[in-house]
C-alpha cells in the first residue's frame, strides 16, 4: 500500500534514511552509558586524589565493597520489606482509586460535592499526616503502606476521574441511542477508552508509591531502603546512604518498567489498533 | 395508516444559567413509510434538537411522536440515530462493533446474528469483520457504523449531519452508497444536513424549517425525472438547481 518494506523494494533514500536513525539511536546510547561511566570514574579518581573526602562523599570502589557486604548480610530482606510495603501500597492506592472515581463519575452531584475537599487533600503535602498515621494504625509496616496509599491515592482519583469525564461525547451519545444503561455505558466506553489512562496513572503511583515508602521508612522502621538510608547518615557511614540510594533507583527503574511491561501484555492482549 | 412518524405540535424551551431559549415551535410532520426525509434550516435553528426529540434523548417541552402508530415516550428500540461521526470503538472488531447495539439490548439472538451476517456479506464488509477501524477507509467505517444502526432493525433510521465529518469527496461517493443500502431495506430515514444539495440529492422530501423558534416553513416533493434515483446523478438533473435555488431563498440567509 504504501512503500515496500522488502529489502529489494528500498531505495537509495530510504536506505540512507534507515542508516541514519538508527546510527542516531546507538550514539544517544552509547553517549549515555559513557556519561554514566565517565560519573563513576572521575568521582573514584576524585576521592583516590583526595580531591574530595570519601568519608562524606563515599566512592564507587567502598559503595561496591558494601553492595558485596550487604548482599552477604541482609540486603535481600531490605529490598523485600521496601518492595512490599511499595507493591502493596501501589496495588490498593490503584484499586481504591479507580473505585472511588469511578463512584465519583456515576454521581455527578456527589463528584461536585467533593470537589473542594478532593482538591484540599491533593495540594496538601501527605507526609505531614504521618505523626496521625502513627498513631492510628501502629508504627510498623502498616502505616508505612498507608502513608504509600496516601500519596498515591488522591491522585489516582483525580486522573481517573479526569479521563472518564474527557470521553468522547458523541460515543456516548452513540451507545445512548441504543439505551445503554449508565452500566453499559462505563463498561463498554468510558472503561474501554481509559485504559490508556489507567496506566498513566500508575506509571505515576508507582513512583509517589515509592515516595511514600521511603517518606514512611524515614518516620517510623526496622527495615527496608529507607531504613539503611535513614540509619547510615545517623552513624555517618555514607557508604550504606550511597549504596541504598542506588539500589533504591534501580528498584525504582525496575517497577516502573514492570507498569510499561504489564501495559504492553494488556495491549496486545486486547487492542490490536493499527498492527 | 401508513405513516411511520408522526409529530404534533413538538415544542422545546431550552433552559440554562443564561435564560430560556426556544428552540422548536409548534412542529408538525408525517413521514410515510419508506419515506427520506430531510430537513434543512439556518443553522442553531433546533434541527438536531429535533432529531434528539424524536430519537427520545430528549424530552420535548410539548407534544406528541408516534412511531407505528404507537405514542414514544423515551429512547425507543424502534429509532436507529447514525451520528456526525461513525464513532465506532477502536478496540473492538468491525464485528464486535455492528453487533454492539444488540448487545447493548440483550437482542444477541441466533436469528439477529444471521441478519448482521447477511448485512455485512451484502454491503462488503464480512471479509473485513476481524479487522479493527483503524484498519477501514473512510467510507468502508461509515458503512460498517450503518450496519450496526441496522442490525437493532429500526422502524425510522435518523442522521444527524451523518456524512459531514468526511471530506468531500468521501462525502459525495458514501451518501450515494447510503441511500441505495436504505432504499434497498425500504428503511424509512429522516436525515438533518446543513448541505442543502446533499438534501435534495437524497430526500423524497425536504423539510425547510424558520430561524429560532425552529418552524416548518416549507415542504418541497423532489422528484427527478429518471428510472432509478441516483443521489450522483440527480445533481446534473434541470430540477435539480429549481429546487436548490427555491430552497436557498426559503432560509434567507444573510450575511
Amino acid at each position: 500500500m504504501y512503500i515496500s518494506n522488502q529489502k529489494a523494494g528500498l531505495s537509495k533514500e530510504r536506505i540512507s534514511y534507515l542508516k541514519r536513525t538508527k546510527l542516531r539511536k546507538i550514539s544517544i546510547f552509547v553517549v549515555q552509558i559513557l556519561l554514566l561511566a565517565g560519573f563513576f570514574a572521575v568521582w573514584e579518581i576524585c576521592a583516590d586524589l583526595k580531591m574530595i573526602d570519601s568519608f562524606i562523599t563515599s566512592q564507587p570502589s567502598r559503595i561496591l565493597k558494601t553492595f558485596a557486604n550487604l548482599s552477604s548480610n541482609d540486603l535481600l530482606l531490605h529490598l523485600g520489606v521496601t518492595c512490599y510495603e511499595t507493591i502493596v501500597g501501589f496495588l490498593l492506592g490503584a484499586c481504591m482509586g479507580t473505585l472511588t472515581a469511578v463512584i465519583l463519575w456515576w454521581s455527578p452531584y456527589i463528584s461536585k460535592v467533593c470537589e473542594p475537599f478532593l482538591v484540599v487533600l491533593n495540594s496538601l503535602p501527605k507526609i505531614a499526616l504521618g505523626p496521625i498515621i502513627i498513631i492510628w494504625v501502629g508504627a510498623g509496616t502498616n502505616a508505612i503502606i498507608v502513608m504509600a496509599l496516601a500519596i498515591s491515592l488522591i491522585v489516582t482519583v483525580l486522573e481517573m476521574l479526569n479521563g472518564f469525564m474527557h470521553t468522547e461525547q458523541e460515543k456516548i451519545k452513540m451507545v445512548q441511542t441504543f439505551g445503554a444503561t449508565r452500566r453499559q455505558i462505563f463498561t463498554k466506553v468510558i472503561f474501554p477508552s481509559n485504559l490508556s489512562t489507567l496506566f498513566n496513572s500508575l506509571k505515576i503511583n508507582i513512583g509517589l508509591s515509592l515516595v511514600g515508602v521511603i517518606a514512611g521508612e524515614f518516620l517510623v522502621s526496622k527495615a527496608g531502603l529507607g531504613y539503611l538510608i535513614v540509619y547510615g547518615g545517623q552513624v555517618f557511614k555514607l557508604d550504606l546512604v550511597m549504596t541504598s540510594v542506588i539500589i533504591l533507583s534501580v528498584v525504582a527503574a525496575l517497577l516502573y518498567e514492570g507498569v510499561v511491561l504489564l501495559e504492553r501484555l494488556v495491549n496486545k492482549c486486547i487492542n490490536h489498533t493499527g498492527a | 395508516m401508513n405513516d411511520m412518524l408522526v409529530l404534533k405540535h413538538i415544542s422545546e424551551k431550552y433552559q440554562d444559567k443564561t435564560g430560556e431559549v426556544e428552540a422548536l415551535k409548534d412542529i408538525n410532520l408525517s413521514i410515510r413509510r419508506g419515506e427520506f426525509i430531510s430537513i434543512v434550516g439556518p443553522s442553531g435553528c433546533g434541527k438536531s434538537t429535533l432529531l434528539s426529540i424524536i430519537s427520545g434523548l430528549l424530552k420535548p417541552t410539548s407534544g406528541e411522536i408516534y412511531i407505528a402508530g404507537e405514542p414514544i415516550n423515551g429512547i425507543s428500540d424502534k429509532v436507529g440515530y447514525m451520528l456526525q461521526k461513525d464513532n465506532l470503538l477502536e478496540w473492538r472488531t468491525i464485528y464486535k462493533n455492528v453487533i454492539l447495539g444488540l448487545e447493548i439490548r440483550h437482542m444477541l439472538t441466533k436469528e439477529n446474528i444471521a441478519y448482521v451476517t447477511e448485512l455485512l456479506k451484502t454491503y462488503g464488509l464480512f471479509e473485513f469483520k476481524d479487522k479493527y477501524p483503524a484498519q477501514l477507509s473512510g467510507g468502508m467505517r461509515q458503512r460498517a457504523a450503518l450496519i450496526r444502526t441496522l442490525a437493532t432493525r429500526p422502524k425510522l433510521l435518523l442522521l444527524d449531519e451523518a456524512f459531514s465529518a468526511l471530506d468531500y469527496q468521501t462525502r459525495l461517493a458514501v451518501s450515494q452508497d447510503v441511500y441505495q443500502i436504505l432504499k434497498k431495506e425500504n428503511q424509512t430515514s429522516v436525515m438533518v444536513s446543513h448541505d442543502i444539495p446533499e438534501a435534495i440529492s437524497m430526500a423524497d422530501r425536504v423539510v425547510v424549517l424558520t430561524r429560532r423558534p425552529g418552524m416548518v416553513k416549507s415542504i418541497y416533493e423532489t422528484t427527478f425525472d429518471m428510472e432509478e434515483r441516483e443521489p450522483l446523478k440527480t445533481r446534473k438533473m434541470p430540477e435539480f438547481s429549481t429546487y436548490f435555488n427555491t430552497i436557498w431563498s426559503d432560509l434567507d440567509v444573510h450575511l
